[in-house]
């Protein structure tokens, strides 16, 4: 029997979900490997008895937050779709502000109309199995982390920095050409798609777990560049600290 | 009868549809916008102009080339930024490309299984391979067509602020060039198929809004023109708008001259037609479309239009950057002066609008995004009022799904919608 697979999203644009309808353009037969029986964005269908649950989004409100511990108790595996479930992604940009601010610049004198809380990724709610990095996801990241879901293997994420993947590609480095990039400290496994396409790298997949900031610091001294130029870009994607949470 | 449709499928975002009729008469007809609060706007303040970009492209999966476009033309329109024309080439290339993207995910995967009676595409995959198969081949192209300009679709990279920072070269776009010559081919295919579709008969007079401009069909910038009546420059957008707070929606309403008016494909056809590719014209002709159709179903028929049109207007814009050559071109420096500016185009669903206020130290200060969904709310709801009582008697069900097929017409961006503000500027 092929395994059951529902999808599900919080507070994302579901640019995530659609990278996996995209896909479908190369990888047709993954239908045949799993019976997808939720899809809220792309099927009618609603089938409860899941026993993989990819989320995508953050949770944003205190409401949501049920919901996710519904899906967290039917799946046997739950994975993190993307950054703002990975790591709270831009989100989380909000929690750098007093809150009742934030809701009062959009909403206005209706803004106790809107409920809304500090931002923060499903792991700060529920247990997370495993997680696809990055904004959005990458294609074939997803489909090699669904084999290894489906073999009952480690997903395969690395845990090296960026920078190893943007000179496989032989990119000039943009600090040498007076850019700013996050790639020294950042996960790698996107293909260092942004240095690739001319723009330094914002962080999405999050930070490695064992930095080198001393090699960080070193190439922003030889650069004339500052701690807090690489802190303020990291609050693109990495704003989320459990510190935020009492908000 | 009691309809209460818990997160509309099908659609980008969660809507709910609550309808109540006692004794054949509508008593409560709303579309419930349950998508948790975004507040980009917030979000935005006090961050370098150089990142709205890439922060606001996160608004939306499916039109964040779109989101970007906007961005962009409102802090190119703040600063003073002028274009070149290769760099304005390439803003429509890549926006043709998300176009069809969209377009193709929303007829195909989204719409097209109502008139087929399944609940998705999937099962399609079986019985009608070669439709699927066509989706699949058309949505790659547009992806792929996106992605050799940006570096990718969902959230483009190489877009910024006075260009691009990272170019084609001539041999890929005579690559995607061939491409599109072969999409031609599936584009008639994909005229075929929807002309044949069984449209609900329903129509509702109201207003529709679009851009327009002098010299083409209007994508990226032009004058905010009405059916109705009026046109409006850009930077006088919120006398169009006039968005207000309503309870059941998380995303703000909009009205102009009626109480509602629509935006989107079927807009933009009304306002513009005469300005369509001449082979979308002939689609447009095929598929039974006339300026000004009122029947809001035909939204979808409409943006088949426009994906022939978009197919057309990328061959078109390849043949110039192929004949004229690519350059590689200096971006602009910021020049230490700040300013406000509006920027506006047409992505998928209608008219999005960003406006930024800039200081001097290239820090927003103020910012104002207005989504085409939210423009469209009240206008789904103006039709789901005049709809329902037509069609009370025909029983719960097909009740549901007329007005579940209504709201995928318009081809809801709900988490889009979602972030609407009062603006006030710093």
């Amino acid at each position: 029997m092929k395994p059951k697979v529902a999808f599900f999203d919080f507070t994302s644009c579901e640019g995530c979900q659609l990278t996996v309808v995209d896909s479908l353009q190369t990888h047709l037969d993954l239908l045949n490997a799993v019976e997808i029986v939720q899809f809220r964005e792309a099927i009618s269908e609603r089938g409860e008895d899941y026993a993989v649950a990819f989320v995508e989004g953050s949770i944003t409100r205190a409401a949501d937050e049920e919901r996710l511990k519904q899906i967290r108790a039917q799946a046997a595996v739950l994975v993190a779709l993307g950054a703002c479930a990975h790591i709270g992604g831009v989100n989380a940009i909000k929690n750098l502000a007093p809150m009742d601010d934030v809701r009062k610049y959009v909403y206005s004198d209706k803004a106790e109309w809107y409920a809304t809380y500090a931002a923060r990724p499903l792991s700060a709610v529920v247990k997370v199995d495993a997680f696809i990095p990055g904004c959005p996801i990458d294609r074939e990241e997803f489909i090699r982390v669904v084999k290894a879901v489906l073999l009952g293997k480690k997903p395969p994420i690395p845990d090296y920095p960026m920078c190893v993947e943007c000179k496989l590609k032989e990119n000039v480095c943009l600090f040498h050409k007076g850019g700013f990039c996050l790639g020294p400290v950042t996960r790698a496994g996107c293909g260092a798609i942004c240095p690739t396409y001319g723009d330094g790298c914002e962080g999405c997949r999050g930070v490695i777990p064992n930095p080198n900031l001393n090699s960080m610091k070193g190439v922003l001294d030889e650069h004339g560049l500052t701690a807090d130029q690489i802190l303020a870009r990291m609050t693109m994607f990495c704003a989320y600290d459990p510190g935020q949470l009492g908000k | 009868m009691n309809i209460n449709v818990h997160h509309v499928t099908r659609v980008e975002g969660h809507g709910n549809i609550v309808v109540n009729a006692k004794n054949g008469v509508l008593e409560e007809c709303r579309l419930d916008i349950v998508e948790t609060p975004r507040f980009f706007e917030a979000m935005l303040r006090g961050r370098p102009y150089t990142e709205a970009s890439h922060i606001t492209s996160r608004i939306c999966g499916i039109c964040a080339v779109g989101h970007a476009t906007a961005s962009l033309r409102a802090s190119e329109t703040a600063l003073g930024i002028e274009l070149s024309e290769q760099a304005w080439l390439l803003r429509k290339l890549i926006f043709f490309g998300e176009m069809l993207d969209s377009h193709v995910l929303h007829t195909y995967m989204l719409v097209a299984p109502d008139f087929f009676g399944a609940g998705s595409v999937l099962p399609l995959a079986a019985t009608a391979p070669e439709v699927v198969l066509r989706a699949l081949r058309v949505k790659k192209l547009a992806g792929d067509l996106c992605a050799l300009i940006g570096g990718r679709h969902t959230h483009p990279i190489a877009m910024t602020v006075g260009g691009f920072t990272h170019l084609p070269s001539v041999d890929e776009l005579k690559a995607i060039r061939a491409r599109l010559v072969d999409a031609r081919k599936d584009m008639d295919d994909t005229v075929a198929l929807f002309k044949t579709l069984p449209w609900p008969q329903f129509t509702r007079e109201t207003e529709y809004v679009a851009l327009s401009k002098p010299d083409e069909y209007a994508f990226i910038d032009g004058t905010i023109t009405t059916t109705d009546g009026g046109a409006y420059a850009l930077k006088d957008y919120r006398q169009v708008t006039n968005e207000k707070c309503v309870e059941h929606s998380s995303a703000k309403h909009t009205a102009h001259k009626r109480d509602a008016y629509m935006v989107g494909a079927l807009a933009r056809f009304n306002v513009n037609a005469k300005q369509l590719h001449p082979r979308a014209q002939e689609a447009a002709e095929a598929l039974g479309l006339k300026p000004i159709c009122t029947n809001p179903y035909l939204n979808s028929a409409a943006q088949v239009v426009e994906m022939v049109h978009s197919v057309e207007g990328a061959i078109t814009i390849c043949d110039t950057l192929i004949a004229r050559g690519i350059a590689k071109e200096q971006l602009p420096k910021f020049n230490g002066r700040g300013g406000a500016g509006v920027g506006a185009c047409e992505v998928p669903r209608g008219i999005l609008f960003h406006n930024y206020e800039i200081g001097d130290d290239g820090k927003i200060t103020g910012a104002n995004c207005i989504i085409p969904t939210g423009q469209n709310l009240a206008n789904i709801e103006a039709d789901m009022r005049a709809l329902v009582p037509q069609i009370l008697d025909q029983g719960q069900d097909k009740v549901t799904l007329a007005l579940e097929m209504l709201v995928r017409a318009y081809d809801p961006c709900i988490s889009c919608s979602v972030h609407m503000l009062e603006v006030k500027f710093v």
